[in-house]
C-alpha cells in the first residue's frame, strides 16, 4: 500500500518535472548530499532519526545564505494527486528557505503523503486549529509565461527535488 | 456613421492592428489549455456546483463573515480595515506606509489595488512602488493598464517587451528571448523585494474563521512580498471572504484550470498573517533568521466600493461570485481578437467586467464596452462558479439604454412596437424589433429587398441606424413558412402518428431562410411525426441582444401564449434556431413565471436533437439523405446547451464524413456583425473560423451551419453556400406526398 502511494506520488512529481529520490532513514544523509548542490541551506527537519546535522547543508539560514545558496532543504508534506509539496511556515524559516534558493529539496515522510486536496484541506484544518496556520501548496518549479514562452525559475526555485523517506 | 460609432470603430481597428495578434495567441493558448485539462476529469461540474454554493452562501452571510475575520485576524495579531471606497482604502494604506516610514513597497498582482489606483496614492505620498508579477511589471514599465485579469500584459508579444525593456533599462546586453526578459525582470524585481519596507498583496480568497488569505500564483512573487518585509498589507474586495479552510478544495482545483489549464497553480499560499516565518532582513545578511526579531505587522484592507450595493442588487449579485480567473475573457471570441483594452472598463476586462465596472465604477464605464458581449454564452460553461455572465451584460445594457438620451427618440417613440421606453438608441431599436421589420419586409418583397439593397438606402441605414453597408442584408421571402405550411393539404397520416410536435418558426426561418423550415417539416414527417406549426412570434432573442428586456419579456409571453395550447395537447416543441432554443431553456426563466418557463424548457428541442431522439427510438434513418463530405460549424449557444452533439451524432448515423470547427464563435452573433462600429471585428473573428476551415481543405465539402447568423457569416467569408443540418438530411421534396 505504502509503495503504491509512493509510486503514484513519484508519477505525479514527474508530471510536474520534479525529481524523486526514495531512501530509508538510515541512508538519508548520503542520499541528500548526492542531491544537493552547494552551497546549501536548510531548516531542521524534525523527523525521527533524520537530521541535517550529518549533511553539508548549513543551518540556520541567514539572508546571505538565502541569496547565495544553490539549494534550500526543508521538510514538506505531500499531495499524491498532483505531486504537490505542502510547506508549513515556521519560525525557523521553512518558507523563505523553500523559496529563495535555485533548487528546493523537500524531505517528505511516506506517512505524510495525502491522496488529494480534499484530504489535505481536512488535515490543514486540524493544523490550523493547533496554531500551525500558514502553509504553501507548491507544485513544481516557479514559472511564468508573461514574456511569451514558458520560463521556469522566476521568483521561486527553478528546480524542485523530492526525497521520500520510505520507512517513515 | 455617427461620430460615436466612428470613434469606436477606429479604436477597435487600431487595437486589432496593434494588440490583436498577441492577445489572440495568449488567450487562445490558455483557453485551449482549459479544455485539455478539464477533459481529464469528470467531476468539473460537481466542483463548479460546489464552488458556486460556497460563494452564494458566503455572499449571503457577508456581514457575519466580516465580523468573523475581524476577530480572527485580530486574534492573530493583525488589523482589519473595511474601506468604504477607493479614497478611504488609499488613505488607510498610505497611513500604514507613513507610519513605517516606508520608502519602498513591492506588490504582487491584484486587480483590487488596480481598482483603487493605490500606486498613484502611494507615489503621491513618496513611496516607490514596484509591481513584482512580471506581467504587471511590464505594464508598469510601459505605463499602461492591464488588458486581462490574469495576464496583464497579454496584449504584448515577446518582441514588444524586448523593445520596451531595451529602451527603458540600461542593460549590458540587448534582451531578446522570453528567457532573457524573464531573467532580467526577475533580478530587477527581486532586488526591489529584498529592499522593500512594505509588501502588498491581494487575496484570491480570505478564510474568515482562521483569518487566512489565499494567494494563487505561479511565479512565487506573492509569497516573497508577503513574507520578506516585516509589514504586509493585503487588499481584497469584501466578496473574497469564504467561511473556512474546509471550503478551499473546490477552488484549489478549479481556479488554475479555469485560468490557464493547469491542474493546480504552482503556488497556493495559505497565509494567516502575521505569519510565523522570520522577517528576512537583507541589510543584516549574516544575522541568522531564527534569531531575527519578529515584529511583523499585518493589515487586511477589505474593500467595499459598491459591493454592498451589488449584493443587494438581484441582477448584479452574481458578479460577486467571480473568482477572477479570466476564463470568460479567454473563451470570448471578441476578446480573443481585440483584448481587454477594448473589452474592458477602467479596471476590469472580459465578460464579467461589465458587472464589475457597473458595480464599482458606474454605468458610464460599463457602457463603453458592454456591447462587445454578443451574448453567445460561451463563457457560461467556462465560468468555474457558473455565473450567467451574458445575463449580467444584458441587464447592464438594459440599464444603460434606460439612462441614455438619444437624438432620434422623437422619431421612433410611438412608432416602434417595442415595450421599452425612450432612450434606447435607434440602432438597438431597429435590431430589437427585427420581427416586425421582417414581417414588413416579407409582405412587401421583392420590393423591400430591392429597396433595402439600393445604394442610397444603404447610406441612410448606415448613417441613421449604423447598419454597415459592407454587410449583405437578409433577403425576405414573399411566401413565409407559416403561409406555406397552412396552404398545404394535411398528410394522409395526420393525427395517427405516435408523436406530435409543434414547429416554432423563428423570424429568420419564417421570413428569410424558409427552406430550412420546409426541410424541418419534411424531415419530421418522414420520421413519423405529426407536425403542427405555431404562429411566428419573435422569441425575444433580438431585443435581448439589444438589452431591451421589457420588449423581450413581452415577446416571451406572446410565444408562451401561442405554445401553451400545444403543450397542453402533449406536443413537443421543436426549434430550428439554436439561439431561440437557448431563450426557451436559459432566458425564459428570467422573463416568465417559473412553472410556465420550466414546462416550455423541458419540452423544447432543437430540431436535430429531436431527429436524434426519433432515430434512437426506432425511426427509420433510411428515409433521410445520407453520405457525403461536409464541413460543419455548430452554434455558440447550441454548444453551451450541449445539444451540438446530437447534430454530430445524426451525421455519423447517416454516414457523413464531417470536419467540425472548434473556434469559439463565428463572430456574427445576430445583429453584431451588421453594426458599423463592430463590422470589422466581426469579420476578423469570422476569419479565424474561415482560416480553420481553409486549413482543413474544406473547399470540396458542403458547408453546414446550425445558426442563421453563422450561415450569413460563413457565406460572406467562404466561396461555398451554406446550409442548415436539417436541409442536408431532409428527404428530397418529391418523396413527401401530397404537398401542394
Amino acid at each position: 500500500m505504502r509503495t503504491d502511494t509512493i509510486d503514484r506520488f513519484a508519477d505525479s512529481l514527474s508530471g510536474a518535472d520534479v525529481a524523486c529520490t526514495r531512501v530509508e532513514a538510515g541512508a538519508f544523509a548520503d542520499a541528500l548530499d548526492d542531491v544537493v548542490e552547494q552551497p546549501a541551506v536548510g531548516v531542521p527537519l524534525d523527523i525521527d532519526g533524520v537530521s541535517l546535522d550529518d549533511t553539508d547543508v548549513e543551518v540556520p539560514p541567514t539572508p546571505r545564505l538565502l541569496r547565495e545558496a544553490e539549494t534550500g532543504v526543508t521538510r514538506v508534506h505531500g499531495i499524491v494527486d498532483y505531486g504537490t509539496f505542502v510547506i508549513q511556515a515556521d519560525e525557523a524559516g521553512a518558507e523563505p528557505v523553500s523559496l529563495y534558493p535555485t533548487t528546493h529539496v523537500g524531505v517528505v515522510r511516506a506517512s505524510d503523503l495525502r491522496e488529494n486536496v480534499h484530504e489535505t484541506a481536512s488535515w490543514l484544518g486540524e493544523e490550523f486549529d493547533a496554531g500551525r496556520d500558514s502553509a504553501v501548496l507548491a507544485t513544481g518549479a516557479s514559472a511564468t509565461a508573461d514574456m511569451g514562452e514558458l520560463v521556469s525559475g522566476v521568483h521561486g526555485p527553478q528546480r524542485v527535488h523530492a526525497v521520500v523517506l520510505t520507512d517513515r | 456613421m455617427s461620430a460615436d460609432r466612428e470613434r469606436k470603430a477606429a479604436k477597435i481597428r487600431h487595437l486589432l492592428e496593434t494588440e490583436g495578434d498577441a492577445v489572440f495567441e495568449n488567450t487562445t493558448h490558455v483557453n485551449a489549455g482549459r479544455y485539455e485539462t478539464n477533459s481529464h476529469r469528470d467531476d468539473i461540474d460537481e466542483l463548479r456546483t460546489r464552488a458556486r454554493e460556497i460563494k452564494e452562501d458566503a455572499i449571503e452571510r457577508l456581514p457575519e463573515l466580516v465580523e468573523t475575520v475581524r476577530e480572527s485576524v485580530e486574534a492573530n495579531g493583525g488589523e482589519v480595515y473595511v474601506a468604504e471606497d477607493a479614497a478611504d482604502a488609499n488613505r488607510y494604506i498610505t497611513e500604514v506606509a507613513e507610519s513605517k516610514d516606508a520608502e519602498t513597497l513591492t506588490k504582487s498582482k491584484s486587480m483590487t489595488t488596480e481598482e483603487i489606483d493605490v500606486n498613484d496614492a502611494l507615489e503621491d505620498a513618496g513611496v516607490d512602488v514596484t509591481e513584482t508579477d512580471l506581467g504587471e511589471f511590464v505594464v508598469q514599465v510601459a505605463d499602461e493598464a492591464p488588458s486581462h485579469l490574469v495576464g496583464p500584459a497579454f496584449h504584448k508579444s515577446t518582441e514588444d517587451i524586448a523593445k520596451l525593456f531595451n529602451a527603458h533599462f540600461d542593460t549590458d546586453e540587448t534582451l531578446e528571448t522570453a528567457e532573457d526578459l524573464t531573467q532580467f525582470a526577475r533580478d530587477h524585481v527581486g532586488e526591489k523585494i529584498m529592499d522593500a519596507d512594505v509588501g502588498m498583496t491581494g487575496a484570491n480568497f480570505v478564510f474568515a474563521e482562521s483569518g487566512t488569505i489565499s494567494l494563487v500564483t505561479n511565479e512565487g512573487n506573492a509569497r516573497k512580498c508577503a513574507v520578506t518585509p516585516d509589514t504586509h498589507v493585503a487588499v481584497a474586495g469584501v466578496e473574497k471572504l469564504i467561511p473556512s479552510i474546509d471550503d478551499f478544495p473546490p477552488f484549489a482545483e478549479l481556479i488554475a484550470r479555469a485560468a490557464g489549464g493547469q491542474d493546480i497553480a504552482t503556488y497556493l499560499s495559505l497565509l494567516s498573517p502575521p505569519v510565523d516565518s522570520p522577517v528576512v532582513d537583507f541589510e543584516n545578511p549574516d544575522e541568522p533568521l531564527d534569531r531575527s526579531t519578529d515584529d511583523r505587522e499585518f493589515h487586511l484592507v477589505l474593500l467595499d466600493n459598491g459591493r454592498t450595493e451589488m449584493r443587494e442588487d438581484d441582477e448584479l449579485r452574481e458578479t460577486l461570485y467571480c473568482i477572477r480567473c479570466g476564463a470568460c475573457a479567454n473563451s470570448c471570441a471578441n476578446f480573443q481578437h481585440v483584448g481587454g483594452h477594448a473589452f474592458g472598463g477602467e479596471t476590469y476586462t472580459g465578460g464579467i467586467a461589465t458587472g464589475w465596472e457597473a458595480g464599482v465604477h458606474g454605468m458610464d464605464s460599463a457602457a463603453e464596452f458592454n456591447d462587445l458581449c454578443t451574448g453567445c454564452s460561451r463563457c457560461v460553461d467556462a465560468c468555474p462558479v457558473k455565473i450567467d455572465i451574458p445575463w449580467i451584460n444584458t441587464v447592464v445594457r438594459d440599464r444603460v439604454n434606460r439612462g441614455t438620451d438619444e437624438e432620434f427618440d422623437w422619431l421612433v417613440e410611438g412608432l416602434t412596437p417595442d415595450a421599452d421606453p425612450g432612450g434606447v438608441d435607434l440602432q438597438k431599436r431597429l435590431f430589437g424589433n427585427f420581427g416586425t421589420l421582417a414581417k414588413l419586409g416579407s409582405a412587401t418583397a421583392p420590393v423591400s429587398n430591392w429597396l433595402a439593397d439600393w445604394g442610397p438606402s444603404r447610406a441612410v441605414m448606415e448613417r441613421v441606424a449604423g447598419v454597415d453597408r459592407r454587410r449583405d442584408l437578409p433577403e425576405f421571402q414573399r411566401e413565409t413558412l407559416v403561409d406555406w405550411f397552412e396552404s398545404r393539404e394535411p398528410l394522409a397520416t395526420a393525427g395517427d402518428a405516435d408523436r406530435e410536435a409543434v414547429l416554432y418558426p423563428d423570424t429568420y426561418t419564417n421570413y428569410v431562410l424558409v427552406d430550412r423550415g420546409k426541410a424541418a417539416v419534411r424531415t419530421l414527417e418522414a420520421l413519423g411525426v405529426d407536425v403542427s406549426i405555431a404562429p411566428c412570434h419573435e422569441s425575444g432573442r433580438a431585443p435581448l441582444s439589444q438589452g431591451m428586456i421589457a420588449t423581450a419579456r413581452e415577446n416571451a409571453e406572446r410565444v408562451a401564449d401561442s405554445l401553451d395550447p400545444h403543450l397542453d395537447a402533449g406536443r413537443d416543441v421543436v426549434a430550428i434556431e439554436p439561439s431561440d432554443l437557448a431563450a426557451f431553456r436559459r432566458e425564459y426563466e428570467r422573463l416568465l413565471d417559473g412553472e410556465r418557463a420550466q414546462r416550455l424548457a423541458e419540452n423544447s428541442y432543437e430540431v436535430m436533437e429531436y431527429v436524434y431522439g426519433l432515430l434512437e427510438n426506432g425511426a427509420d434513418p433510411d428515409v433521410l439523405a445520407g453520405g457525403g463530405d461536409i464541413a460543419y460549424h455548430s452554434h455558440c449557444q447550441q454548444r453551451t446547451l450541449d445539444v451540438d452533439q446530437y447534430t454530430e451524432a445524426v451525421f455519423e448515423r447517416l454516414d457523413y464524413d464531417v470536419v467540425t470547427s472548434d473556434v469559439e464563435c463565428c463572430g456574427m452573433a445576430g445583429s453584431f456583425g451588421y453594426k458599423s462600429e463592430y463590422y470589422e471585428l466581426s469579420v476578423d473573428v469570422g476569419e479565424t473560423l474561415a482560416d480553420q476551415f481553409e486549413a482543413q481543405n474544406v473547399d470540396q465539402r458542403r458547408l453546414v451551419a446550425s445558426g442563421a447568423s453563422c450561415h450569413e457569416q460563413l457565406e460572406s467569408l467562404l466561396p461555398q453556400d451554406s446550409t442548415h443540418p436539417v436541409e442536408l438530411v431532409a428527404p428530397a421534396v418529391e418523396r413527401v406526398p401530397r404537398t401542394r
